[in-house]
């Protein structure tokens, strides 16, 4: 089983000499759910960071889908990040495009043809329930809805990897619970994800793979407790 | 590139009041450098209508056989300094003094004035060096007289014409740096408000080139507006003082289509600076 994404020994200082992440070592596989957990500050955004080359590692190597951090140029990050889909805790929507326009925004920056663009949208909007509001600009759609909207925009490339930080943060438990179904749906139909939460009600409510942070150090990892967990089916126990 | 037009179009329609004041600001900035422009445009015209006047009269000394003259006339026609030389024969200068001082008419008599020989300097060679050379040359023939060329009048003209070059070069660049940094800071602005934009495009994966371009495009329209604008308002200006006050010199058309190409080229410039700064930080 190719691993989609492995730290080895990755270690992050900010400027400030604060280090967020110290010798973190992990291997995500394709197809596989797991969370990140850890009190806020525990280094779970540097995680996802360093995944979509936001952030380089002061030290080790991270790996994701193939490309080391160690030999990656940035003529190839544009590339790599278009095989990952991103979803934040506040939506990073475009205020003054519709939810069909916004989604439509990802696959005109990869140079995709005008032909191809509105049957994906369709495609992805259908898939997060959203269709009735595709004309609906994101001011007029709830929490939970812009997150789905924030979703389809990350699905349209038909990425490899899911990458979510906090998804849920912003929503209430209906609405949370409502993205964490959708986003084992979308799990179940083959992409990996791995979700950055501190909602720890959420995480024990699902079977999937946990790495906990603390103070920038992996203190606990479900997935290498129990060996073969970390295969593609989800719901390999954690236990 | 068609995504990168209308999306730097849609940037001038989601903020119109940011596009038309960052306009503003660049055809303001680009209208003071115009009017030093055209002051300085002015100026020199000014002084080289004065320059062109500067002129040699070497004058012959009486009885001298014509042909010696006009002899004289055919060589100096030949140095490379002169544009033109005139002979003027003691009838024509008699003519020419009571035709410009007409009241003394009476005074002057036939056989009072001396013929000269006048010379007059191509462009470039009337600084005093050249000046002074050209009139020892001719003051080598012997049946001239005597040669006057108003000689500290064209030293200070030449010192003059110096100063003025110099300020013109100073006040210029100052005026050209003052509009580069305002209308950088205006692009700025414009880059800044779309941060969130610019953190959406590389989030999906856009490329360098893929996000600079909007940018760039938006840049140079600004730069081109603000400086057709500009331009509109230099020409108010000049036709407003024109009527008013003295008449003046506007830029030709070579000048004008610089003046739009500088505008265009600063505004592409200022956004790539911005957009590259922006996204290194970023990135």
């Amino acid at each position: 089983m190719s691993a989609m994404v492995r730290f080895t020994r990755v270690t992050k200082q900010y400027p400030k000499g604060v280090t967020a992440l110290d010798e973190v070592t992990f291997g995500l596989n394709r197809g596989e759910f797991a969370f990140l957990t850890g009190p806020s500050g525990a280094g779970k955004s540097s995680i996802l960071k360093l995944i979509f080359v936001e952030e380089h590692p002061t030290a080790g190597e991270v790996k994701v889908i193939g490309q080391s951090s160690v030999t990656l140029t940035p003529k190839k990050i544009p590339v790599l990040r278009r095989k990952l889909g991103v979803v934040f805790q506040d939506f990073r929507l475009l205020p003054d495009r519709s939810a069909a326009e916004n989604i439509a925004f990802a696959l005109e920056v990869t140079g995709a043809p005008a032909s191809r663009i509105d049957p994906k949208v369709s495609r992805v909007l259908e898939q997060v329930d959203l269709l009735a509001k595709a004309d609906a600009k994101p001011h007029e759609l709830s929490g939970g809805e812009q997150q789905r909207v924030a979703i389809a925009r990350a699905l349209v490339n038909d990425p490899l990897l899911l990458l979510a930080d906090e998804p849920t943060g912003n929503l209430d438990e209906r609405s949370a619970r409502s993205i964490l179904d959708l986003l084992r749906e979308i799990n179940r139909a083959g992409t990996a994800i791995l979700m950055a939460t501190h909602d720890l009600d959420l995480v024990r409510a699902t079977p999937f793979r946990t790495l906990e942070l603390h103070h920038g150090r992996l203190v606990f990892d479900s997935g290498t407790m129990a060996p073969g967990a970390t295969a593609a089916t989800p719901g390999g126990s954690p236990s | 590139m068609r995504l990168a037009w209308r999306e730097a179009l849609l940037a001038f329609r989601r903020a119109p009041m940011l596009s038309a004041l960052s306009i503003t600001t660049i055809a303001f900035s680009l209208f003071a450098f115009d009017l030093f422009g055209l002051v300085a445009l002015n100026l020199r015209s000014a002084l080289q209508q004065v320059e062109s006047r500067v002129e040699i009269r070497a004058f012959v000394a009486e009885g001298t056989r014509a042909d010696a003259a006009s002899a004289a006339v055919g060589d100096v026609q030949s140095f490379p300094e002169v544009e033109r030389v005139t002979l003027v024969s003691e009838a024509e200068a008699l003519e020419r003094a009571r035709r410009e001082l007409g009241e003394f008419e009476d005074v002057f008599d036939a056989g009072i004035l001396p013929a000269s020989i006048e010379v007059r300097l191509r462009e470039g060679y009337r600084n005093p060096e050249q000046v002074r050379e050209v009139a020892e040359r001719l003051a080598k023939y012997d049946f001239i007289d005597d040669i006057r060329y108003g000689e500290e009048w064209v030293e200070k003209l030449y010192r003059l014409r110096t100063i003025a070059t110099f300020v013109g070069l100073a006040l210029g660049l100052t005026f050209a740096l003052v509009s580069i940094i305002i209308i950088g800071s205006t692009i700025r602005m414009a880059v800044l408000a779309r941060a969130r934009e610019i953190q959406v495009m590389r989030l999906v994966g856009a490329t360098r080139g893929f996000i600079r371009a909007p940018f760039l495009i938006e840049g140079l329209l600004k730069g081109l507006l603000g400086g057709i604008i500009a331009l509109g308002l230099s020409f108010l200006t000049y036709a407003t003082l024109g009527r008013l006050v003295i008449q003046a010199e506007f830029f030709g058309i070579g000048h004008s289509v610089l003046g739009l190409f500088a505008g265009a080229l600063i505004g592409f410039l200022g956004s790539a600076y911005s957009v590259d700064r922006h996204l290194r930080r970023v990135a």
